[in-house]
Protein backbone atom coordinates (compact mmCIF):
# COMPACT_ATOMS: atom_id res chain seq x y z
CA UNK A 1 0.00 0.00 0.00
CA UNK A 2 2.79 2.48 0.85
CA UNK A 3 4.32 2.35 -2.58
CA UNK A 4 0.44 2.81 -4.02
CA UNK A 5 0.88 6.06 -1.94
CA UNK A 6 3.83 7.08 -3.15
CA UNK A 7 2.40 6.47 -6.82
CA UNK A 8 -0.81 8.62 -6.28
CA UNK A 9 1.57 11.70 -5.27
CA UNK A 10 3.19 11.59 -8.43
CA UNK A 11 0.23 11.38 -10.50
CA UNK A 12 -1.99 13.73 -8.25
CA UNK A 13 -2.67 17.03 -10.21
CA UNK A 14 -4.60 19.62 -8.15
CA UNK A 15 -8.06 20.10 -9.88
CA UNK A 16 -9.14 23.72 -10.83
CA UNK A 17 -12.76 25.00 -11.09
CA UNK A 18 -14.10 23.35 -14.31
CA UNK A 19 -10.90 22.46 -15.37
CA UNK A 20 -10.61 18.53 -16.53
CA UNK A 21 -7.82 17.20 -15.59
CA UNK A 22 -5.67 14.45 -18.03
CA UNK A 23 -6.88 10.78 -17.83
CA UNK A 24 -5.14 7.65 -18.59
CA UNK A 25 -6.39 4.45 -18.12
CA UNK A 26 -5.56 2.18 -15.43
CA UNK A 27 -7.00 -0.85 -13.19
CA UNK A 28 -10.85 -1.40 -12.60
CA UNK A 29 -12.67 1.01 -10.85
CA UNK A 30 -12.42 1.36 -7.16
CA UNK A 31 -14.35 3.07 -4.87
CA UNK A 32 -12.71 6.55 -3.08
CA UNK A 33 -13.18 4.62 0.36
CA UNK A 34 -11.10 2.16 -0.30
CA UNK A 35 -8.36 3.50 -2.26
CA UNK A 36 -7.24 6.36 0.58
CA UNK A 37 -7.86 3.64 3.23
CA UNK A 38 -4.80 3.14 4.86
CA UNK A 39 -2.60 0.11 4.89
CA UNK A 40 -4.72 -2.52 5.99
CA UNK A 41 -3.67 -4.74 9.00
CA UNK A 42 -5.97 -8.38 8.71
CA UNK A 43 -6.13 -11.81 10.43
CA UNK A 44 -3.46 -13.72 8.94
CA UNK A 45 -4.87 -17.39 9.20
CA UNK A 46 -7.56 -19.15 7.30
CA UNK A 47 -8.94 -19.92 11.29
CA UNK A 48 -8.31 -19.26 14.85
CA UNK A 49 -7.24 -22.26 16.87
CA UNK A 50 -5.48 -20.45 19.63
CA UNK A 51 -3.51 -17.48 20.66
CA UNK A 52 -0.18 -18.35 20.25
CA UNK A 53 1.72 -17.17 17.78
CA UNK A 54 -0.92 -14.32 16.91
CA UNK A 55 0.33 -10.97 16.94
CA UNK A 56 -0.30 -8.16 18.37
CA UNK A 57 -1.80 -5.70 15.19
CA UNK A 58 -4.47 -8.98 14.90
CA UNK A 59 -5.09 -9.11 18.39
CA UNK A 60 -5.87 -5.67 18.53
CA UNK A 61 -7.92 -5.74 15.14
CA UNK A 62 -10.39 -8.55 16.55
CA UNK A 63 -10.59 -6.10 19.78
CA UNK A 64 -10.86 -2.99 18.15
CA UNK A 65 -13.76 -4.55 15.42
CA UNK A 66 -15.40 -6.14 18.89
CA UNK A 67 -15.91 -2.81 20.27
CA UNK A 68 -17.69 -1.79 16.66
CA UNK A 69 -19.61 -5.35 17.03
CA UNK A 70 -20.60 -4.48 20.99
CA UNK A 71 -22.63 -1.15 19.78
CA UNK A 72 -24.87 -2.98 17.64
CA UNK A 73 -25.88 -4.59 20.54
CA UNK A 74 -27.39 -1.32 22.62
CA UNK A 75 -29.87 -0.88 19.07
CA UNK A 76 -33.12 -2.14 18.78
CA UNK A 77 -32.78 -3.87 16.02
CA UNK A 78 -29.82 -6.17 16.84
CA UNK A 79 -28.43 -7.31 13.41
CA UNK A 80 -26.68 -6.54 10.56
CA UNK A 81 -26.05 -7.89 6.94
CA UNK A 82 -22.62 -8.83 6.54
CA UNK A 83 -22.65 -12.62 6.85
CA UNK A 84 -26.02 -12.57 4.84
CA UNK A 85 -26.43 -16.52 2.78
CA UNK A 86 -23.40 -17.52 4.92
CA UNK A 87 -23.76 -20.80 7.09
CA UNK A 88 -21.74 -21.34 10.44
CA UNK A 89 -22.15 -25.03 12.49
CA UNK A 90 -21.12 -25.33 15.49
CA UNK A 91 -19.74 -28.93 16.25
CA UNK A 92 -19.11 -29.22 19.87
CA UNK A 93 -17.76 -32.46 21.49
CA UNK A 94 -18.03 -31.35 24.69
CA UNK A 95 -20.94 -29.72 26.52
CA UNK A 96 -21.09 -26.04 27.32
CA UNK A 97 -24.36 -23.54 27.05
CA UNK A 98 -22.34 -20.05 27.36
CA UNK A 99 -20.04 -20.33 24.56
CA UNK A 100 -22.30 -22.32 22.37
CA UNK A 101 -25.36 -19.85 22.96
CA UNK A 102 -22.66 -16.98 22.25
CA UNK A 103 -21.03 -18.41 18.84
CA UNK A 104 -24.72 -18.66 17.66
CA UNK A 105 -25.99 -15.66 18.88
CA UNK A 106 -23.12 -13.43 17.12
CA UNK A 107 -23.05 -16.04 14.01
CA UNK A 108 -27.05 -14.74 14.15
CA UNK A 109 -26.43 -11.14 14.60
CA UNK A 110 -24.03 -10.92 11.60
CA UNK A 111 -27.09 -12.52 9.72
CA UNK A 112 -25.59 -16.16 9.23
CA UNK A 113 -27.52 -19.53 9.37
CA UNK A 114 -26.50 -21.33 12.13
CA UNK A 115 -26.72 -24.97 12.54
CA UNK A 116 -25.60 -26.18 15.84
CA UNK A 117 -24.41 -30.01 16.21
CA UNK A 118 -23.72 -31.91 19.70
CA UNK A 119 -21.67 -35.05 18.83
CA UNK A 120 -23.61 -36.88 21.30
CA UNK A 121 -26.69 -37.34 19.27
CA UNK A 122 -24.84 -37.00 15.77
CA UNK A 123 -23.15 -39.35 13.68
CA UNK A 124 -20.13 -39.04 15.61
CA UNK A 125 -21.44 -41.98 17.91
CA UNK A 126 -22.11 -44.11 14.46
CA UNK A 127 -17.89 -44.01 14.89
CA UNK A 128 -17.72 -41.07 11.93
CA UNK A 129 -14.33 -38.96 12.29
CA UNK A 130 -14.31 -35.55 12.97
CA UNK A 131 -13.01 -34.84 9.30
CA UNK A 132 -15.75 -37.03 7.57
CA UNK A 133 -18.44 -35.33 9.48
CA UNK A 134 -16.72 -31.99 9.16
CA UNK A 135 -16.56 -32.53 5.31
CA UNK A 136 -20.36 -33.53 4.81
CA UNK A 137 -20.63 -30.47 6.66
CA UNK A 138 -18.56 -29.04 4.40
CA UNK A 139 -20.48 -29.82 0.80
CA UNK A 140 -23.83 -28.90 2.46
CA UNK A 141 -22.36 -25.31 2.25
CA UNK A 142 -21.19 -24.75 5.89
CA UNK A 143 -18.76 -21.86 5.45
CA UNK A 144 -17.34 -21.83 9.00
CA UNK A 145 -16.88 -24.91 11.32
CA UNK A 146 -17.11 -23.75 15.25
CA UNK A 147 -15.93 -26.74 17.34
CA UNK A 148 -14.56 -28.18 21.02
CA UNK A 149 -13.26 -31.04 21.06
CA UNK A 150 -12.12 -32.70 24.86
CA UNK A 151 -9.05 -33.71 23.01
CA UNK A 152 -6.24 -31.01 23.05
CA UNK A 153 -5.18 -30.57 18.83
CA UNK A 154 -8.35 -31.46 17.55
CA UNK A 155 -9.91 -28.22 15.54
CA UNK A 156 -6.01 -28.18 14.74
CA UNK A 157 -6.36 -31.76 12.80
CA UNK A 158 -9.66 -30.54 11.18
CA UNK A 159 -8.17 -27.48 10.06
CA UNK A 160 -5.16 -29.06 8.66
CA UNK A 161 -7.57 -31.34 6.29
CA UNK A 162 -10.43 -28.48 5.76
CA UNK A 163 -10.15 -24.98 3.53
CA UNK A 164 -12.83 -23.86 5.37
CA UNK A 165 -12.15 -21.51 8.87
CA UNK A 166 -11.81 -23.43 12.10
CA UNK A 167 -12.98 -21.71 14.87
CA UNK A 168 -11.36 -23.21 18.13
CA UNK A 169 -14.20 -22.94 21.04
CA UNK A 170 -12.06 -24.83 23.64
CA UNK A 171 -9.74 -27.85 22.72
CA UNK A 172 -9.06 -30.12 25.61
CA UNK A 173 -6.47 -28.73 28.22
CA UNK A 174 -4.92 -26.40 25.10
CA UNK A 175 -6.66 -23.51 24.23
CA UNK A 176 -9.95 -21.27 24.28
CA UNK A 177 -9.31 -18.67 22.63
CA UNK A 178 -12.32 -16.29 21.96
CA UNK A 179 -12.32 -16.50 26.23
CA UNK A 180 -8.66 -14.88 26.17
CA UNK A 181 -10.11 -12.40 23.69
CA UNK A 182 -13.44 -11.81 25.70
CA UNK A 183 -11.40 -11.55 28.75
CA UNK A 184 -8.70 -9.11 27.03
CA UNK A 185 -11.77 -6.97 25.65
CA UNK A 186 -13.17 -6.43 29.03
CA UNK A 187 -9.63 -5.55 30.58
CA UNK A 188 -9.57 -2.97 27.95
CA UNK A 189 -13.18 -1.53 28.21
CA UNK A 190 -11.92 -1.00 32.12
CA UNK A 191 -8.30 -0.60 32.16
CA UNK A 192 -8.11 1.54 28.60
CA UNK A 193 -4.95 -0.60 27.79
CA UNK A 194 -3.24 -3.73 28.58
CA UNK A 195 0.19 -2.70 28.05
CA UNK A 196 1.78 -2.73 31.71
CA UNK A 197 -0.98 -4.37 33.97
CA UNK A 198 -0.24 -7.29 35.55
CA UNK A 199 -3.15 -10.15 35.55
CA UNK A 200 -3.54 -13.09 38.45
CA UNK A 201 -5.02 -15.95 36.94
CA UNK A 202 -5.55 -18.24 39.55
CA UNK A 203 -6.26 -21.98 39.87
CA UNK A 204 -6.28 -24.82 37.80
CA UNK A 205 -3.51 -24.10 35.59
CA UNK A 206 -2.64 -27.51 34.38
CA UNK A 207 -6.17 -27.76 33.11
CA UNK A 208 -7.35 -24.23 32.48
CA UNK A 209 -6.78 -23.73 28.67
CA UNK A 210 -8.67 -20.12 29.63
CA UNK A 211 -5.44 -19.67 31.09
CA UNK A 212 -3.08 -20.78 28.39
CA UNK A 213 -5.10 -18.75 26.03
CA UNK A 214 -5.02 -15.57 28.28
CA UNK A 215 -1.21 -16.20 29.17
CA UNK A 216 -0.40 -16.23 25.57
CA UNK A 217 -2.68 -13.28 24.28
CA UNK A 218 -1.72 -10.89 27.49
CA UNK A 219 2.11 -11.45 27.04
CA UNK A 220 1.69 -11.02 23.48
CA UNK A 221 -0.16 -7.38 24.39
CA UNK A 222 2.32 -6.66 27.26
CA UNK A 223 1.01 -7.29 30.34
CA UNK A 224 2.47 -9.32 33.27
CA UNK A 225 0.83 -12.52 34.44
CA UNK A 226 0.57 -14.20 37.57
CA UNK A 227 0.05 -18.21 38.11
CA UNK A 228 -1.78 -18.76 41.32
CA UNK A 229 -2.21 -21.88 42.68
CA UNK A 230 -1.14 -24.88 43.97
CA UNK A 231 2.24 -26.73 42.35
CA UNK A 232 0.31 -29.71 41.88
CA UNK A 233 -2.25 -27.92 39.31
CA UNK A 234 0.67 -25.24 37.84
CA UNK A 235 3.33 -27.11 35.76
CA UNK A 236 7.22 -25.91 36.20
CA UNK A 237 8.00 -25.10 32.71
CA UNK A 238 5.62 -21.73 32.69
CA UNK A 239 8.45 -20.01 34.07
CA UNK A 240 9.65 -20.51 30.09
CA UNK A 241 7.29 -17.81 28.83
CA UNK A 242 7.66 -15.25 30.89
CA UNK A 243 4.90 -15.77 33.54
CA UNK A 244 5.28 -15.21 37.22
CA UNK A 245 4.56 -18.53 39.69
CA UNK A 246 2.94 -17.58 43.01
CA UNK A 247 1.78 -20.79 45.85
CA UNK A 248 0.73 -17.82 47.74
CA UNK A 249 -2.23 -16.45 46.82
CA UNK A 250 -2.53 -13.21 49.26
CA UNK A 251 1.56 -12.53 47.82
CA UNK A 252 0.01 -13.27 44.49
CA UNK A 253 -2.58 -10.29 44.86
CA UNK A 254 -0.13 -7.75 45.73
CA UNK A 255 -0.44 -5.18 43.10
CA UNK A 256 -2.37 -6.63 40.53
CA UNK A 257 -4.91 -5.14 38.53
CA UNK A 258 -7.12 -7.76 37.48
CA UNK A 259 -7.94 -10.89 38.78
CA UNK A 260 -9.10 -14.08 37.32
CA UNK A 261 -10.64 -17.29 39.29
CA UNK A 262 -10.79 -20.18 37.18
CA UNK A 263 -12.87 -23.23 38.14
CA UNK A 264 -11.31 -26.51 39.34
CA UNK A 265 -11.82 -28.89 36.19
CA UNK A 266 -12.78 -31.70 38.37
CA UNK A 267 -13.84 -33.34 34.78
CA UNK A 268 -10.43 -33.81 33.44
CA UNK A 269 -8.61 -34.26 36.94
CA UNK A 270 -7.19 -38.34 36.55
CA UNK A 271 -5.90 -38.29 40.19
CA UNK A 272 -6.04 -36.66 43.15
CA UNK A 273 -4.38 -32.77 42.95
CA UNK A 274 -5.15 -31.20 46.47
CA UNK A 275 -7.04 -32.40 49.51
CA UNK A 276 -9.91 -31.45 49.45
CA UNK A 277 -12.42 -28.51 48.09
CA UNK A 278 -12.82 -26.72 51.20
CA UNK A 279 -9.24 -26.60 51.93
CA UNK A 280 -8.94 -25.28 48.18
CA UNK A 281 -11.07 -22.43 49.14
CA UNK A 282 -9.51 -21.75 52.45
CA UNK A 283 -5.80 -20.92 50.38
CA UNK A 284 -6.64 -19.94 46.83
CA UNK A 285 -10.54 -19.08 47.11
CA UNK A 286 -11.10 -15.26 46.61
CA UNK A 287 -13.17 -14.04 49.62
CA UNK A 288 -14.41 -10.52 50.25
CA UNK A 289 -10.96 -10.29 52.68
CA UNK A 290 -8.80 -10.74 49.94
CA UNK A 291 -10.19 -8.71 47.82
CA UNK A 292 -10.39 -5.83 50.38
CA UNK A 293 -7.00 -6.14 50.70
CA UNK A 294 -6.11 -5.20 46.59
CA UNK A 295 -5.64 -2.04 44.70
CA UNK A 296 -8.30 -0.36 44.69
CA UNK A 297 -10.30 -0.60 40.81
CA UNK A 298 -8.97 -4.28 40.80
CA UNK A 299 -11.16 -6.44 38.46
CA UNK A 300 -12.33 -9.49 39.52
CA UNK A 301 -12.82 -12.03 36.38
CA UNK A 302 -13.96 -15.75 35.84
CA UNK A 303 -14.84 -17.42 32.67
CA UNK A 304 -17.79 -19.33 34.21
CA UNK A 305 -18.89 -21.59 34.98
CA UNK A 306 -18.41 -20.54 38.85
CA UNK A 307 -18.10 -22.98 41.64
CA UNK A 308 -19.39 -20.69 43.97
CA UNK A 309 -17.80 -21.23 47.56
CA UNK A 310 -15.09 -23.18 45.44
CA UNK A 311 -12.69 -20.42 43.78
CA UNK A 312 -14.75 -17.42 44.43
CA UNK A 313 -17.04 -16.82 47.42
CA UNK A 314 -20.71 -15.50 46.29
CA UNK A 315 -20.43 -11.98 47.79
CA UNK A 316 -17.18 -11.44 45.69
CA UNK A 317 -19.02 -12.92 42.34
CA UNK A 318 -21.62 -10.26 42.27
CA UNK A 319 -19.39 -7.42 44.13
CA UNK A 320 -18.95 -4.23 42.23
CA UNK A 321 -15.83 -5.26 41.00
CA UNK A 322 -16.90 -8.66 39.53
CA UNK A 323 -17.35 -8.30 35.79
CA UNK A 324 -18.20 -11.94 35.36
CA UNK A 325 -21.49 -10.51 33.51
CA UNK A 326 -20.01 -8.20 31.37
CA UNK A 327 -17.84 -10.71 29.84
CA UNK A 328 -20.14 -12.64 28.53
CA UNK A 329 -21.74 -9.78 27.01
CA UNK A 330 -18.50 -8.83 25.61
CA UNK A 331 -18.23 -12.36 23.98
CA UNK A 332 -21.06 -11.73 21.63
CA UNK A 333 -19.18 -9.16 20.27
CA UNK A 334 -15.76 -10.72 20.11
CA UNK A 335 -16.91 -13.74 17.94
CA UNK A 336 -18.97 -11.34 15.68
CA UNK A 337 -15.78 -10.12 15.16
CA UNK A 338 -13.58 -12.72 15.16
CA UNK A 339 -16.47 -14.45 12.65
CA UNK A 340 -16.46 -11.39 10.52
CA UNK A 341 -12.69 -11.20 10.08
CA UNK A 342 -13.07 -14.90 9.32
CA UNK A 343 -15.69 -15.27 7.49
CA UNK A 344 -16.25 -12.09 5.23
CA UNK A 345 -13.02 -11.98 3.39
CA UNK A 346 -11.98 -13.82 -0.26
CA UNK A 347 -11.34 -17.61 0.91
CA UNK A 348 -8.45 -18.03 -2.02
CA UNK A 349 -6.31 -15.23 -0.02
CA UNK A 350 -6.49 -17.16 2.99
CA UNK A 351 -2.57 -18.53 3.79
CA UNK A 352 -2.70 -22.07 4.47
CA UNK A 353 -2.78 -22.24 8.62
CA UNK A 354 0.58 -22.61 9.93
CA UNK A 355 0.10 -23.26 13.19
CA UNK A 356 2.85 -25.73 15.19
CA UNK A 357 1.88 -28.60 17.34
CA UNK A 358 -0.41 -27.24 20.12
CA UNK A 359 -0.73 -28.44 23.90
CA UNK A 360 2.60 -27.27 26.33
CA UNK A 361 1.21 -28.83 29.40
CA UNK A 362 0.95 -32.58 27.82
CA UNK B 1 -10.89 22.43 -5.87
CA UNK B 2 -8.84 25.10 -4.03
CA UNK B 3 -9.34 25.56 0.17
CA UNK B 4 -11.41 28.46 -1.09
CA UNK B 5 -13.78 26.73 -3.48
CA UNK B 6 -14.28 23.85 -0.64
CA UNK B 7 -15.43 26.54 1.95
CA UNK B 8 -17.76 28.60 -0.48
CA UNK B 9 -19.50 25.12 -1.47
CA UNK B 10 -19.68 23.99 1.97
CA UNK B 11 -21.32 27.91 3.31
CA UNK B 12 -23.21 27.76 -0.16
CA UNK B 13 -24.58 24.25 1.07
CA UNK B 14 -25.30 25.29 4.69
CA UNK B 15 -27.17 28.35 3.56
CA UNK B 16 -29.29 25.98 0.99
CA UNK B 17 -30.10 23.00 4.66
CA UNK B 18 -31.18 26.45 6.04
CA UNK B 19 -33.54 27.31 3.71
CA UNK B 20 -35.11 24.33 3.07
CA UNK B 21 -35.20 23.16 6.55
CA UNK B 22 -37.70 25.03 8.85
CA UNK B 23 -39.04 22.05 10.67
CA UNK B 24 -36.30 22.23 13.63
CA UNK B 25 -36.05 18.58 13.49
CA UNK B 26 -32.74 18.63 11.38
CA UNK B 27 -29.50 16.53 12.18
CA UNK B 28 -26.67 15.70 10.41
CA UNK B 29 -25.28 12.15 9.88
CA UNK B 30 -21.33 12.05 8.57
CA UNK B 31 -20.29 8.67 6.89
CA UNK B 32 -16.93 8.25 8.21
CA UNK B 33 -14.10 9.15 7.85
CA UNK B 34 -14.43 12.57 5.40
CA UNK B 35 -17.98 12.91 5.73
CA UNK B 36 -17.90 13.58 9.25
CA UNK B 37 -15.18 15.81 9.02
CA UNK B 38 -17.61 17.40 6.78
CA UNK B 39 -20.59 17.32 8.97
CA UNK B 40 -18.57 19.07 11.46
CA UNK B 41 -17.46 22.10 9.19
CA UNK B 42 -21.31 22.61 8.72
CA UNK B 43 -22.75 22.17 11.99
CA UNK B 44 -21.82 25.24 13.37
CA UNK B 45 -22.85 27.24 10.09
CA UNK B 46 -26.67 25.59 10.19
CA UNK B 47 -26.17 26.31 14.02
CA UNK B 48 -25.67 30.23 13.50
CA UNK B 49 -28.83 30.43 11.67
CA UNK B 50 -31.06 28.87 12.86
CA UNK B 51 -29.70 29.57 16.44
CA UNK B 52 -30.63 25.72 17.19
CA UNK B 53 -28.26 22.92 18.51
CA UNK B 54 -28.25 20.33 15.51
CA UNK B 55 -27.18 16.87 16.63
CA UNK B 56 -24.38 15.32 14.83
CA UNK B 57 -24.18 11.31 14.24
CA UNK B 58 -21.30 9.23 13.27
CA UNK B 59 -22.34 6.57 10.90
CA UNK B 60 -19.63 3.37 9.76
CA UNK B 61 -21.12 1.23 6.79
CA UNK B 62 -18.45 -1.53 6.38
CA UNK B 63 -21.40 -4.39 7.60
CA UNK B 64 -23.30 -2.92 5.15
CA UNK B 65 -21.69 -2.86 1.75
CA UNK B 66 -22.17 -4.92 -0.59
CA UNK B 67 -19.12 -6.35 -1.50
CA UNK B 68 -18.06 -8.02 1.30
CA UNK B 69 -16.76 -11.31 0.47
CA UNK B 70 -16.30 -10.20 -3.37
CA UNK B 71 -13.11 -7.82 -2.73
CA UNK B 72 -10.21 -9.46 -1.13
CA UNK B 73 -9.65 -7.26 1.91
CA UNK B 74 -12.12 -7.20 4.79
CA UNK B 75 -13.32 -3.60 5.32
CA UNK B 76 -12.12 -2.43 8.68
CA UNK B 77 -15.29 -1.89 11.08
CA UNK B 78 -15.34 1.05 12.96
CA UNK B 79 -18.13 2.59 15.05
CA UNK B 80 -21.78 3.88 14.51
CA UNK B 81 -22.16 6.99 16.97
CA UNK B 82 -25.30 8.47 16.71
CA UNK B 83 -26.22 9.07 19.95
CA UNK B 84 -29.80 11.03 19.37
CA UNK B 85 -32.79 9.22 18.22
CA UNK B 86 -33.43 9.16 14.57
CA UNK B 87 -36.86 8.64 14.93
CA UNK B 88 -39.06 11.82 13.41
CA UNK B 89 -35.72 12.88 11.89
CA UNK B 90 -34.90 15.12 9.19
CA UNK B 91 -31.30 14.01 8.37
CA UNK B 92 -28.81 15.02 6.35
CA UNK B 93 -26.45 12.24 4.97
CA UNK B 94 -23.28 13.68 4.28
CA UNK B 95 -20.67 12.14 2.59
CA UNK B 96 -17.20 13.84 0.61
CA UNK B 97 -17.86 12.05 -3.08
CA UNK B 98 -21.28 10.23 -4.56
CA UNK B 99 -19.46 7.60 -7.64
CA UNK B 100 -21.45 4.71 -7.89
CA UNK B 101 -24.15 5.21 -5.57
CA UNK B 102 -23.28 1.92 -3.55
CA UNK B 103 -21.98 3.51 -0.02
CA UNK B 104 -25.04 5.76 -0.44
CA UNK B 105 -27.34 2.78 -0.69
CA UNK B 106 -25.39 0.87 2.43
CA UNK B 107 -25.64 4.22 4.18
CA UNK B 108 -29.65 4.19 4.01
CA UNK B 109 -29.80 0.69 5.40
CA UNK B 110 -27.68 1.32 8.17
CA UNK B 111 -29.59 4.75 9.18
CA UNK B 112 -33.11 2.51 8.77
CA UNK B 113 -31.76 -0.31 10.69
CA UNK B 114 -31.32 2.41 13.77
CA UNK B 115 -35.16 4.02 13.29
CA UNK B 116 -37.62 5.24 10.90
CA UNK B 117 -36.70 9.08 10.21
CA UNK B 118 -38.94 11.63 8.89
CA UNK B 119 -36.70 12.53 5.51
CA UNK B 120 -33.48 11.70 4.66
CA UNK B 121 -31.10 13.73 2.57
CA UNK B 122 -27.71 13.38 1.00
CA UNK B 123 -25.12 15.71 0.60
CA UNK B 124 -21.81 15.29 -0.83
CA UNK B 125 -19.10 17.65 -1.76
CA UNK B 126 -18.08 15.90 -5.00
CA UNK B 127 -20.54 14.43 -7.26
CA UNK B 128 -19.42 12.16 -9.60
CA UNK B 129 -21.88 12.89 -12.38
CA UNK B 130 -23.05 9.59 -14.74
CA UNK B 131 -21.20 6.61 -13.11
CA UNK B 132 -24.48 5.98 -11.18
CA UNK B 133 -24.85 2.55 -10.70
CA UNK B 134 -28.15 2.93 -8.43
CA UNK B 135 -30.70 5.44 -9.03
CA UNK B 136 -30.06 7.25 -6.15
CA UNK B 137 -29.05 11.68 -6.50
CA UNK B 138 -27.99 13.98 -3.77
CA UNK B 139 -29.98 16.75 -2.53
CA UNK B 140 -26.53 19.28 -1.63
CA UNK B 141 -24.04 19.23 -4.14
CA UNK B 142 -20.38 21.21 -3.34
CA UNK B 143 -19.12 20.38 -7.39
CA UNK B 144 -20.58 18.03 -9.92
CA UNK B 145 -17.49 16.87 -11.91
CA UNK B 146 -17.49 14.90 -15.49
CA UNK B 147 -14.87 12.00 -14.87
CA UNK B 148 -14.08 8.49 -15.86
CA UNK B 149 -14.95 5.90 -13.89
CA UNK B 150 -11.25 5.20 -14.36
CA UNK B 151 -10.14 7.79 -12.16
CA UNK B 152 -10.52 8.42 -8.66
CA UNK B 153 -11.41 11.55 -7.02
CA UNK B 154 -9.66 12.67 -3.87
CA UNK B 155 -10.94 14.35 -1.06
CA UNK B 156 -8.63 16.01 1.59
CA UNK B 157 -9.32 17.63 4.41
CA UNK B 158 -7.38 19.54 6.79
CA UNK B 159 -8.72 17.98 9.98
CA UNK B 160 -7.78 14.24 8.64
CA UNK B 161 -4.83 14.71 5.74
CA UNK B 162 -3.71 18.44 7.04
CA UNK B 163 -5.15 19.76 3.65
CA UNK B 164 -8.23 20.92 1.47
CA UNK B 165 -7.95 19.86 -1.90
CA UNK B 166 -9.80 17.91 -4.27
CA UNK B 167 -8.06 15.65 -6.95
CA UNK B 168 -8.61 13.48 -9.75
CA UNK B 169 -6.10 10.30 -9.38
CA UNK B 170 -5.00 9.16 -12.90
CA UNK B 171 -3.76 5.58 -12.92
Amino acid sequence: MSTFKKMMEKTALPLFSNKTILISTGSDAMTEKSKTEKAKISWKSKDCLGLRGVSRDEIELVLNTARSMKEIHSRTVKKVPPLRGKVAVSLFYEPSTRTRTSFELAATRLSADVISIAASTSSVVKGETIIDTANNLRVMGTDVIIMRHNLAGAPHHLARNIDIPVINAGDGTNEHPTQALLDMFTIREHKGQLEGLTVAIVGDIIHGRVAHSDMWGLLTMGAKVRFVGPPTLIPESVKDFGVEVYHNLDEALEGVDVINMLRIQRERMTKNFFPSSKEYSRIFGLNMERLKRCKPGVLVMHPGPINRGVEIDSDVADCKSSVILEQVTNGIAVRMALLYLLVSGEKETHEKTTDSTPSLFE
Amino acid sequence: MTPEDISRSIQRMAHQIWENNASGNLALVGLRSRGVTLAKRLKPLIESMTGEEIPLGILDIALYRDDIGLTTATPQVRSTDILFDVEGKDIILVDDVLFTGRTTRAALNALIDLGRPDRVELLVLIDREGLRELPIQANYIGKALKTYSTETVLVHLQEDDGEDSVTIVLE
